[in-house]
């Protein structure tokens, strides 16, 4: 730049201007800052500002009890609450070495698996509409609406459940659960059509994903990217193939890879998830297990000194939740390596060089939680 | 030939009062403000019918109920919205280039305001019966655009700048393939007077009549149109996932109202003229064929009152225009002039000659 | 490989370094200055290839500060942990793996704004969650502040 002559003011030029997208914007989905340089609608550079929704969970649980813990963890991908539950009650069990009843087990991945699809069906929703459609939107809200409910029956809850505790989960389900969930799935799949008449076949959705937001193999390793953006790149990331929990080995189902490695590829695999995650209910609904849904632990927790990592696949990716036990009830350090914040990273390299509003669209196809990147 | 009072008479009536009580020139005087009050009167209720229907045709497609608290059915909703927008505040941000702020919406709303002059409501009701109406109408919407730069300009906002900055390029491209639609059909009517083309399609609409040109130049001005009306899957300049709310981000209150108003005048502008250049304006729907059944088929149609087919074309216009917006996504800038500069303009000039082969030909009917 | 198979294939590779083990995941202990060299060569190796670094993060051993990589393979999906310890409280610094993945922009960032250490080389060190003036760095043991309410 240096060497170039600076150039004469009536000469033509172009100036790159910075623009703060975010804390609030309609975009972001939440409080997440994005500092984008500009030059007109080209996107030279990205940064993103977080902590504007960082409560310090990690601080917060060295005070608390590992049963307390578990409830902060709701909130950091509070549309994957389950899952996140799920993880902690994992890591707890396994340090303690509690088998938990065959039940609780298949209880846990049904409520996994719709917490996946209400996860994935809320960011079709709002996918659809980060590109300018508003309706899918409201589809998307509205099948979310359903699962829910299921939620709001047998957990009491509808967003953050703490249903699942170490040794299975809360409570028992309701009789008529198995029924419900057929008749929601059955629903579900009757909807699906809608989806790809409305945003799938979409002329201009085709042309607003296909071939924007490259990220290619490597880079996605090297942002340690995991969850749907990774496999949508080709990687082979799937938590419930490579250290499966809780029974996942016993299911039939398939790992969704797609290696267009695009926004198109993200949008495609995440609509293919949903399918296998319906498939993965249903084979669970098929011999649903009676029994316990809970082994008995004892009241207060004490893990035995030492570091135990347990990871789960949440909507958004690999969850891992570090613990270092220094074998008192409370956790000495917990830590949470959630998928969104590492995901972030993707951002500026798939952007860079594309337009505004190509940024919209990587963010909403990389699916940003923000309480999830901040904890 | 039809025994229901014209609008013709109505004027006569007026005019004739008027002239008994006041000079030739204050007559004048008195009745452009008599039409100019009308026209206004008329199009804000349209606008509040316009912005009920696209409550409840997006609520129709999103699953939804719209509007249904105030008054049966929410039809009052509207008229409660406005006078919230009355009773707020209108600020202008630190900074800003205050007068250049504040005329920006009134300058957008009069630009809008005057391409009604020459519009044809009903048979004789014109405002100003020009014999180049079409021209005006052409000219004065381009004009439109200065409103919107100078709203993103002075804001002092950069979401409005690159709204304002989007919304230029935008509507200075679309104007060339709208405005060559239009002249497509000038040139099938052979006149530029908004008079003069509806009664040239009194035996049959130019959609119907005016072979493929007129159906490529209809569909080719409503997407156009939709463009210059800043209406989704065209809305980059207001484009709200991306840029808040672009150019009128830091509007507030009336003021924002009037760029809402705008916007919906615009709509009903364009479909006006849509309907008058290719769907006969105030027309009946008249086959152009010579068998009796056709006549008499003409003749039933006759009966429909002219209000009620200018009305149902511009709403059915407009409902295809909410219809895009409520279920397509937004294209990308670049996109969207690909769209214009590489499909529009090329095949609006390929179909303005073929027009013009058909019209020395005489091949349209 | 397998835990043990990697266990033994560390104790091999690296014969004056620590290998112990956690629950989970074989652990090497790395000396400060042999980060680099030691996870370039845990990426390339072709036994090894860990080219997924899933978590960094850092521990406050009151005095003692330990670094921690979680690594993995997309090859063979096996996992390794690997810890260094600072020793010095009062400037902790290390050497940046961002060269190595980028993922470690952020986590670096968050651990700077957490834990106060320091990583030479990251092209962009900053207060990623807290603001620039913030006092102290919260994750460590002996952060004070009157505002924290123990429940």
């Amino acid at each position: 730049m240096e060497n170039q002559p600076t150039p004469s003011p009536t000469e033509l030029r172009t100036e790159e201007f910075v623009v703060n997208i975010g804390p609030q914007h309609p975009a972001t989905h939440g409080v997440l800052r994005i500092e984008a340089t500009l030059d007109g609608e080209t996107v030279k550079n990205i940064l993103p500002h977080l902590g504007y929704i960082h409560r310090g969970i990690e601080k917060m649980t060295e005070s608390m009890p590992y049963k307390q813990s578990i409830y902060l963890t709701s909130r950091m991908d509070y549309l994957s609450a389950h899952i996140n539950n799920h993880a902690c009650s994992l890591a707890i069990e396994n340090a303690l070495g509690i088998e938990i009843p065959a039940r609780a087990k298949a209880i846990r991945i049904i409520m996994d698996e719709l917490q996946r699809l209400t996860s994935h069906e809320l960011w079709w929703g709002s996918c659809a509409m980060d590109i300018g459609a508003v309706t899918p939107f409201f589809l998307g809200f509205r099948d979310r609406e359903r699962i829910l409910e299921i939620f709001e029956a047998n957990t009491g809850n509808r967003l953050t459940m703490h249903y699942i505790v170490p040794g299975g989960v809360m409570r028992d389900v309701l009789p008529t659960f198995v029924s419900d969930v057929k008749e929601l799935l059955k629903k579900i799949k009757g909807y699906r059509h809608e989806y790809d008449q409305l945003i799938t076949g979409n002329f201009i959705f085709q042309h607003r994903t296909q071939g924007i937001g490259y990220l290619s193999k490597e880079q996605a390793i090297s942002l340690a990217c995991s969850g749907p953006v990774a496999r949508a790149s080709g990687v082979s990331c799937d938590v419930r193939k490579h250290y499966p929990y809780d029974g996942y080995e016993k299911l039939d189902f398939k790992e969704v890879i797609d290696y267009g490695c695009d926004n198109w590829a993200r949008y495609l695999v995440h609509m293919e998830e949903m399918t296998q995650s319906i498939h993965i209910i249903e084979q669970l609904l098929d011999n649903f297990p009676t029994g316990d849904f809970r082994t008995k632990i004892k009241g207060i927790i004490k893990l035995p000194e030492g570091e135990y990592y347990q990871r789960v696949e949440t909507a958004r990716g690999e969850l891992g939740v570090y613990i270092v036990a220094d074998g008192s009830n409370k956790p000495y350090r917990m830590k949470f390596r959630t998928p969104s914040f590492s995901n972030l990273g993707a951002v500026k390299p798939t952007t860079v060089g594309l337009k505004i509003a190509d940024l919209m669209a990587n963010m909403s196809t990389i699916d940003l939680v923000v309480p999830d990147i901040d904890r | 030939m039809i025994s229901m009072i014209e609008f013709t008479d109505i004027t006569a009536w007026i005019h004739s009062l008027l002239l008994s009580v006041l000079t030739p020139t204050w007559t004048y005087i008195v009745e452009l403000a008599l039409s100019g009050v009308t026209a206004l009167v008329v199009l804000l209720v349209c606008v509040i019918i316009m912005v009920y229907m696209e409550r409840k045709v997006a609520g129709f497609m999103q699953l939804r109920w719209g509007p249904n608290r105030v008054g049966p059915y929410g039809i009052f909703q509207v008229i409660a919205d406005v006078i919230k927008l009355l009773l707020k505040e209108s600020f202008s941000p630190n900074r800003a280039d205050k007068v250049m702020f504040n005329i920006a919406p009134a300058l957008a709303l009069c630009v809008s305001l005057m391409a009604l002059a020459p519009i044809s409501w009903a048979p004789g009701l014109t405002m100003w019966d020009t014999n180049i109406g079409i021209l005006f109408i052409t000219a004065i919407s381009s004009m439109g655009v200065i409103g919107i730069l100078m709203a993103g300009w002075s804001s002092n906002n950069k979401y409005s700048l690159i709204g304002a900055m989007r919304s230029g390029a935008q509507i200075v491209s679309y104007e060339l393939s709208a405005g060559l639609s239009i002249i497509t059909a000038v040139a099938l009517a052979g006149t530029l007077s908004t008079n003069g083309i509806i009664q040239s399609q009194a035996d049959g609409w130019w959609i119907l009549k005016g072979q493929i040109p007129a159906i490529i130049a209809f569909l080719i001005y409503v997407i156009a149109s939709t463009a210059e009306c800043n209406r989704a899957p065209f809305d980059l300049a207001e484009a709200e996932s991306e840029l808040t709310a672009g150019y009128h981000t830091e509007y507030a209150g009336m003021q924002f109202g009037i760029f809402y108003l705008n916007e919906y005048i615009n709509m009903a502008i364009v479909s006006i003229i849509a309907s008058t250049l290719f769907l006969g304006g105030w027309m009946p729907f008249h086959l152009p064929f010579d068998y009796p059944v056709v006549q008499t088929f003409n003749h039933i149609m006759d009966f429909i009152p002219t209000w009620m087919w200018f009305f149902g074309k511009m709403f059915l216009i407009i409902f295809f225009m909410m219809w895009f917006r409520w279920t397509f996504p937004r294209l990308r800038i670049d996109q969207l002039l690909k769209l214009e500069w590489k499909y529009l303009l090329p095949i609006s000039i390929v179909n303005l000659l073929f027009a013009a082969v058909i019209i020395v030909l005489h091949w349209h009917l | 490989m397998t835990k043990k198979e990697l266990k033994q294939y560390l104790e091999v590779t690296y014969p004056n370094m620590e290998v112990k083990e956690t629950f989970n995941f074989p652990l090497l202990l790395v000396n400060k200055e042999d980060v680099i060299p030691v996870l370039t060569k845990l990426k390339d190796a072709s036994e090894t290839r860990f080219n997924f670094l899933f978590c960094e993060t850092a521990v406050d051993r009151n005095p003692n500060f330990e670094v921690i990589y979680h690594l993995t393979s997309t090859y063979y999906h096996h996992d390794l942990e690997v810890k260094v310890i600072l020793e010095d409280r009062e400037n902790p610094i290390i050497d940046s793996v961002y060269g190595l993945w980028e993922a470690a922009d952020l986590y670096e960032d968050e651990i700077y704004d957490m834990f106060g250490i320091r990583f030479k080389g990251h092209p962009n060190l900053r207060r990623i969650m807290l603001t620039d003036e913030w006092n102290g760095f919260p994750l460590r043991k002996d952060y004070q502040d009157d505002k924290i309410i123990s429940l």
